[in-house]
């Protein structure tokens, strides 16, 4: 069965960038065709952040479990027994959630009057492709087009992944049975995420990373908690240090992998049941039909080029999300989406944004939003900063929350105490970004937020004395 | 599909490179042969370059104000068909090369330069800056990069997106709250100030401006920069000035203009002042010269060729009359008229603008006094003649009322000695004062 349709805006991809340009396009009265060939919700949703925030959650509480059920207990509690972890059972509730997002997102387009068509759309010209689904092919030319093809894993051609004994993340999310042993090629904050969770769920990480040190992107300060973390429950880190390849030994339930990896020029070696090489991500641009639309790449020649409308060189042709550029980031493709659809429906909008939050979700959790101090000074700025540690926040020591040895960190202009960036490091401290974002939004001063009353006792009461203490005149610290 | 690559063709009279001027196509346009792909501009002229093939354009090389080789890949595009690619690209190669004067003339088509990029199909979007112009572009990255940088305005997002919707740029408005900050009520009073008066609460209706428009200085307005600074920078100039009774010129170009033929031009002064040039030059050869400076050679003229220089909607152009000594006062007269027309109007060849030995420009329309020409390189003088009007002479012990005009004339002092231009214009002025003698 053939068809042939015609639409005002078609979104290739339905991640958390397509889905929600879909969503808003026809929301906004435009006729709306969503392309996805996997289930709605993209990487993020499917094998992505909210997977692993599950699995995350899991092993947090598989920890505390194991606290309590030592001889001595733990805050007074003890259970007595073993805790155990049925991973095969973990990853079905953990698939459970992804299958109601799933479900959620798909209705969501059903309820706005978006069209999903389950399929490969394939570009023959800027603005019309084929859609092989599974029983026809559909024709559909649009008027507007929105490029949300995503990113995917980035494999190491002497070692690709098998999703059996080397994994990328998506296979990492779907163990039927918690490894011994794991080695994580790539530092980076998609193997230290799942680095962490392993690792409280009992399994020996070893993670290697080619640069000076893990999680590169933040600066040494912010890394330090997650650091010690890491060395107090035994993962070991190995900086400077370049996969070379990976061989099998054993046989049978013994089979093992072993990889080898270089460091200073000299040889090592580590054998271990699993491997899970998070390197990096690359955007989708191949097998669609790019190269037939005659889209202008950017600099790199990786990404598709955007201006700040997210237009692409084709009028009526959009891109966002992870193919159109850094940083790869859900939110940031869910803003751009919500933007284009208005664009399109004749909106006056821009990405104008001050600040794209950026958040790790390791055990402490790390959160940057705007400027870290180096990069406000590189900029000529005069900063003033103040850092309030969550051992002097009484809602996190009940949290245990300060054991990480967490902190918010606050950076302004001197001169006129407009607050340039936030970066805070801690256990529940996502949570928080919140309020960092909005008030580099709103172009906050410090004394804005000193002037705002923080609920007692919470953990957001780090960021008010964090304010203070930049201000010179913190209460809870000397 | 094959891949046409093409190249900057050689467009003759020793051009080696163009500068990208505008692009009239977009990656991933299509085009059909002869479809306006891009203009260039050389030393000589801005040309627009048509396509030799049709087919889709699948790369660009180049942003407006880059300087292209000739010979250099200027775009691709992807041809309808297998082996097009070294069927077209051999065919060009050869056309190229083959005599690159009339050749020129068919690839060169000069049309007026900025016809505004079609925006396109902006139905639902509200296209302001196009993709493809690259300045704009350049903005992408920082805007994404996470932070207020010290010269974004400050602004909550609601009164960002008010100010977008109401067209305000914010930057104009000034900020009433700490360090600045815009709030609601200062764009309320914007607004309702027609965007005269910045901020709430202006203290003076006498605000300091303080912006500054950066221009990019880039096609013809840099050429003329380039060879303005040629020019002054290589040419020792002196500068003569003299004033020409005209009244007698004036009665004539009245008589021929009253009884000339309705196919004739009518007569500005212009056509007389060429045709006396070219009339004395013959006495005056080392003004109706070229100099090749970096050899030490000038060649002089016995062709007078002059250029007039004429101001068009794009700047300055110097669009030459050949062979004004060949010319009688109605031929001078309309082929001033068609070459300063062709200028104006954009439609120049190149050979129109190539090849003066002398340059007349005319300073004084809205009238002036006199002033100093800039020679243009490589010629070695130059005439600027300012607005007549009606003075009070004395002749012969007695006041009367003549018609007047002023004369500039600026010499390169190195091949021209003041005595031999000074002997130019007196021997001119005697021509223009005694009329009769240019057609002797």
């Amino acid at each position: 069965m053939n068809e042939s349709l015609k639409c005002q805006v078609l979104v290739v991809g339905a991640g958390p960038g397509g889905y929600v340009a879909g969503i808003r396009a026809a929301q906004l009265g435009l006729k709306t065709i969503v392309v996805e060939s996997d289930k709605a919700g993209g990487t993020c949703l499917i094998r992505g952040c909210i997977p692993s925030k599950a699995i995350i959650h899991a092993a947090d509480r598989f920890d505390s479990l194991r606290k309590h059920s030592t001889e001595e207990g733990h805050m007074g509690l003890s259970v007595s027994g073993e805790p155990e972890v049925n991973m095969s059972a973990l990853v079905s509730w953990k698939d459970s959630i992804v299958e109601r997002l799933n479900k959620g997102v798909e209705g969501l387009l059903k309820a706005a009057g978006a069209d999903l068509i389950k399929g490969w759309a394939k570009f023959d010209g800027p603005k019309s492709c084929n859609v092989r689904t599974s029983d026809a092919e559909i024709r559909i030319e649009a008027e507007n087009v929105i490029l949300a093809t995503g990113s995917s894993h980035i494999d190491l051609p002497f070692m690709p992944c098998d999703e059996e004994f080397i994994l990328s993340s998506t296979g990492a999310l779907d163990l039927d049975k918690l490894p011994k042993s794991i080695a994580i090629v790539g530092g980076g904050y998609i193997g230290l995420e799942i680095g962490c969770a392993l690792a409280k769920l009992g399994t020996d990480v070893t993670i290697i990373e080619g640069m000076g040190s893990i999680l590169e992107i933040m600066d040494k300060e912010i890394r330090r908690p997650l650091e010690l973390w890491l060395k107090k429950h035994g993962v070991a880190v190995h900086t400077d240090s370049l996969a070379r390849g990976a061989e099998m030994k054993g046989k049978g339930a013994s089979r093992k992998v072993e990889l080898y990896f270089e460091r200073d020029g000299e040889d090592h070696k580590v054998k271990v049941d699993k491997i899970l090489v998070t390197v990096g991500r690359k955007p989708n641009t191949k097998g669609w039909g790019l190269e037939n639309m005659g889209l202008r790449m950017d600099s790199s020649g990786r990404f598709i080029r955007i201006d700040r409308k997210c237009r692409t060189s084709i009028p009526g042709v959009y891109a966002i999300g992870d193919v159109s550029g850094e940083p790869m980031l859900a939110h940031k493709a869910s803003a751009e989406g919500e933007m284009v659809a208005e664009i399109i429906a004749g909106h006056k909008r821009e990405f104008d944004n001050v600040a794209i939050p950026a958040i790790v979700f390791t055990e402490p959790e790390i959160v940057s939003v705007g400027l870290t101090p180096n990069e406000a000074k590189e900029r000529g700025e005069e900063v003033i900063v103040g850092k309030f540690p969550l051992a002097a926040n009484g809602r996190a020591l009940s949290l245990e929350a300060e054991k990480t040895g967490g902190f918010i960190r606050v950076t302004a202009r001197e001169s006129d105490h407009v607050i340039l960036g936030i970066q805070a490091v801690g256990s529940h401290i996502a949570e928080l970004h919140g309020e960092f974002v909005l008030a580099l939004e709103m172009g906050s001063l410090l004394e804005d937020i000193a002037g705002t009353i923080h609920a007692h006792p919470t953990m957001s009461e780090a960021f008010h004395e964090g304010v203070l203490k930049t201000l010179g005149h913190a209460i809870h610290i000397s | 599909m094959g891949n046409f690559v093409f190249k900057l063709p050689d467009i003759g009279e020793g051009v080696v490179e163009g500068e990208v001027v505008q692009w009239h196509v977009s990656l991933g346009d299509k085009v059909a042969e002869d479809d306006s792909i891009v203009d260039v501009m050389t030393d000589k002229a801005t040309v627009t370059i048509p396509s030799p093939v049709a087919g889709v354009v699948s790369s660009l090389s180049g942003d407006v104000g880059d300087m292209i080789a000739v010979g250099s890949t200027l775009l691709e595009i992807d041809v309808e068909g297998s082996g097009a690619k070294s069927e077209s690209e051999k065919e060009t190669t050869e056309s190229e090369k083959a005599e690159p004067g009339s050749k020129a003339e068919e690839i060169l088509e000069p049309e007026p330069i900025p016809e505004p990029e079609p925006i396109p199909e902006p139905k639902s979007s509200i296209d302001r800056e196009p993709v493809n112009e690259p300045e704009k572009q350049d903005l992408e990255v920082p805007s994404k990069v996470q932070s207020p940088s010290s010269r974004s305005v400050l602004a909550s997002p609601a009164v960002r997106k008010r100010a977008r919707e109401a067209e305000v740029d914010l930057g104009s408005v000034r900020g009433s709250g700490p360090a600045g900050r815009v709030r609601h009520a200062d764009l309320d009073a914007f607004i309702a100030a027609g965007g005269a008066i910045s901020g709430a609460a202006p203290t003076s209706y006498h605000e300091k401006r303080t912006e500054v428009t950066p221009v990019k200085v880039v096609g013809l307005r840099r050429k003329i920069s380039e060879q303005m600074t040629i020019s002054k920078s290589r040419i020792p100039h002196f500068s003569y000035f003299e004033e020409v009774d005209i009244t007698e010129l004036e009665s004539l170009r009245k008589i021929l203009n009253a009884t000339k033929d309705d196919n004739q031009p009518k007569l500005t002064y212009l056509p007389f002042i060429m045709l006396a040039l070219s009339k004395i030059m013959p006495d005056h050869p080392e003004c109706n010269a070229l100099f090749d400076d970096d050899n030490g050679v000038v060649n002089r003229h016995s062709a007078v060729n002059l250029g007039i220089a004429t101001q068009t909607d794009r700047g300055l152009y110097v669009p030459v009359v050949k062979h004004v000594e060949s010319m009688d006062i109605w031929k001078a007269a309309s082929e001033m008229q068609r070459v300063s027309g062709s200028a104006r109007s954009g439609s120049a060849s190149l050979d129109e603008l190539t090849g003066s030995t002398f340059t007349i420009t005319s300073l004084g329309r809205e009238g002036g006094l006199g002033a100093t020409p800039i020679i243009n390189h490589p010629e070695v003088s130059i005439l600027g003649i300012h607005k007549a009007r009606e003075m009070p002479v004395v002749v012969d012990g007695q006041i009367l009322v003549r018609r007047i005009m002023n004369l500039s004339s600026a010499f390169d002092h190195r091949v021209v000695d003041g005595a031999d231009g000074a002997s130019l214009i007196q021997h001119l002025k005697r021509m223009l004062e005694n009329p009769a003698l240019i057609f002797m």
